[in-house]
């Protein structure tokens, strides 16, 4: 669970209901510097990016290759002629189109179903947490931040066969489950952060507990419904320990399981294998190259006082 | 689930802020539907976490293979593996691995945050690409290291007999790799988090130590340091936490090899329990880990909770 190591939100202090006060100052002052540009630190990052953008370009590169080009250098040369045709081929041989519906299907599930269940179950808490119970709940959650997966794993496996839960469906729920823990943390600190007047408000009008959570709250929640949505997203969809253990099923595959089956059984075909590699990381991080500011804004916000 | 910090964190400051809510509370009992609200969640937690964690407790004092019958055998699993030379050694690379990437991860990551900190030409672009590794599984990713390692890096460095032979297949240095891909990886994180603690200091701070005549280090120790000790603290607990475990990155670059050299605790559970027939040793092996784990954390998070207060 790389994402949930993200957050380190602190539950005394609230976060602003507006999420975005606390960096209003930056942006103020980025305006407004009066410093010079520094052009050697400016150099310096320029080639330390090089490090995160060169993996990238040798992935990009080896997939358009022929596997005569490939071992006649050293994987860095650019491609001539371009071979597109290891893209199609990777498609059939990894199933792609149907681990891509895998994949996507439990992300897609996870987030919807994390969205609405941390968030109901963090406003219960956080609306009572003077209470015992409430208070037990919450700590129980959070006790089990302490608890590697590698003690579930085992018995995980027995169980979800036994319930027939070893396939997408299965997934959603852990999903769901073992992201409870940290987004009830993520989502209680925010909600304590807002006026209980407002919910008082439509209270005295006859709302019950249920209708004011849903039109007062989770509405106000949409930040927090961001920086949750995105850490499920992520983990979700790159998760590699947990499809490998779950999964049972061949036609259940996951993009990283596929990628992982697809190298043990053709682990010299480097250019199909490479072109496959891009297809399964290109959906997140097109989506990210798209939405980049909102993306780091909403993990920032998950994970910082 | 990583976040140890959060709990400690809150364990220490839940009991202040549990009391100031209690003056609006009238009610002695809470509206039945927020009960409704939490059950479920607390039953859904406790079958699928809580269960599976006392399930394994259970069979770490049996014989369990994973399948057929199984006898209770006390405590021997647990003697079984301090003895065991296997299980220690992936302790050993655990930690050295653990210790070796947390180390260069921090170092790494707030170097690259205080540069984006400075005041450079497109900003926002690197620190866009600097957070791409985040978006990507570090599996897939790591396959892509993997031929790096192995087909590319010998012919580059062929003069160097280290490279030229495939690192990945030498028992004393594959590790470094596995360091390599785990660091790239997690800086992504690390330096978003430093960087939005080094965007708390005012600048007026620096200023003030500039007229009175601190040098870069000298601002950066009086300074820099002191007011992002926090986030300091957090990235430190939270990567060694994360690198202790480390499962994937092995998967991609060396699946444990040369021999078990880079075998870490938790892809031993992993073989020794699904493939292995040793459920039960293997679950008492988990248990161990998560003790160590959590003493690890809880130390860690005291020693440097109390440097921060220090400066």
């Amino acid at each position: 669970m790389t994402t949930a190591s993200t957050t380190l939100a602190q539950a005394d202090q609230a976060l602003p209901v507006d999420g975005g006060t606390r960096r209003r100052p930056r942006r103020g002052r980025e305006s407004d510097d009066t410093r010079r540009t520094n052009w050697w630190a400016t150099a310096l990052i320029a080639v330390c990016s090089l490090t995160v953008l060169v993996p990238l370009y040798l992935a990009v590169v080896v997939a358009l290759k022929t596997p005569d080009q490939l071992v006649a250098g050293t994987g860095f040369e650019w491609p001539n002629p371009v071979r597109w045709e290891n893209f199609a081929e990777a498609w059939e041989r990894t199933s792609f189109p149907q681990a891509l519906m895998n994949t996507a299907f439990i992300t897609v599930g996870s987030v919807a179903f994390t969205l609405v269940t941390s968030s109901i179950v963090a406003y219960a808490l956080a609306r009572n947490i003077h209470r015992p119970f409430f208070k037990g709940v919450f700590f129980y959650l959070l006790a089990a931040l302490f608890i590697p997966f590698p003690i579930i794993m085992l018995p995980l496996v027995k169980q979800t066969a036994i319930l027939g839960l070893d396939n997408q469906v299965g997934m959603i729920v852990l999903y769901t489950i073992y992201g409870l823990s940290l987004n009830v943390f993520i989502y209680t600190a925010y909600i304590r952060s807002i006026p209980i007047e407002l919910e008082e408000a439509a209270r005295v009008d006859g709302a019950s507990t249920w209708r004011v959570f849903w039109q007062v709250i989770f509405p106000l929640l949409t930040p927090m419904n961001a920086t949750v949505g995105i850490l499920t997203c992520v983990w979700a969809w790159n998760d590699f320990i947990m499809p490998l253990v779950v999964l049972t099923d061949p036609a259940a595959r996951t993009l990283p399981l596929a990628q992982f089956v697809f190298q043990g059984q053709f682990n010299t075909d480097y250019t199909v294998a490479f072109a496959s590699y891009l297809m399964a990381m290109a959906p997140l991080l097109i989506v990210y190259i798209f939405s980049q500011r909102w993306v780091i804004s909403g993990v920032t916000r998950g994970s910082i006082k | 689930m990583s976040t140890l910090t959060q709990a400690v964190r809150t364990s220490t400051t839940g009991e202040r802020r549990s009391r100031a809510p209690r003056t609006r509370s009238e009610h002695r009992r809470a509206m039945p539907a927020y009960y409704w609200m939490v059950w479920p969640a607390v039953i859904a937690f406790a079958a699928f976490h809580t269960l599976p964690v006392l399930v394994g407790i259970f069979f770490s004092f049996t014989n369990y293979a994973g399948y057929g019958a199984w006898n209770f055998v006390g405590v021997s699993n647990y003697l079984n593996l301090f003895r065991d030379d296997r299980v220690l050694q992936a302790y050993g690379f655990s930690f050295l691995f653990a210790i070796v990437a947390t180390l260069l991860t921090n170092l790494i990551s707030l170097a690259i945050a205080m540069g984006l900190n400075a005041k450079i030409v497109g900003r926002n672009l690197f620190r866009g690409v600097f957070f791409v590794p985040y978006v990507l599984a570090i599996l897939v990713i790591g396959y892509v290291f993997q031929f790096f390692f192995s087909n590319s890096l010998p012919k580059i460095l062929s003069g160097i007999p280290l490279f030229r032979d495939n690192i990945l297949t030498n028992p004393d240095w594959a590790w470094t790799t596995i360091v390599v891909l785990a660091v790239w990886q997690s800086c992504a994180f690390a330096i978003i988090i430093y960087l939005s603690g080094l965007q708390t200091i005012p600048s007026e701070l620096y200023e003030a130590a500039s007229l009175d005549g601190a040098g870069a280090w000298r601002q950066f120790r009086s300074i820099t340091f002191p007011l992002i000790g926090a986030f300091f603290t957090i990235n430190v607990v939270l990567s060694l936490k994360n690198f202790l475990q480390v499962f994937d990155p092995i998967v991609a670059l060396t699946n444990g090899g040369p021999g078990t050299s880079t075998e870490s605790v938790t892809l031993l559970i992993f073989r020794g329990g699904f493939s292995g027939g040793e459920f039960a040793y293997q679950t008492a092996n988990a248990v161990i880990f998560f003790i160590v784990i959590t003493i690890v954390s809880l130390f860690q998070f005291r020693v440097l909770q109390r440097r921060e207060a220090d400066f």
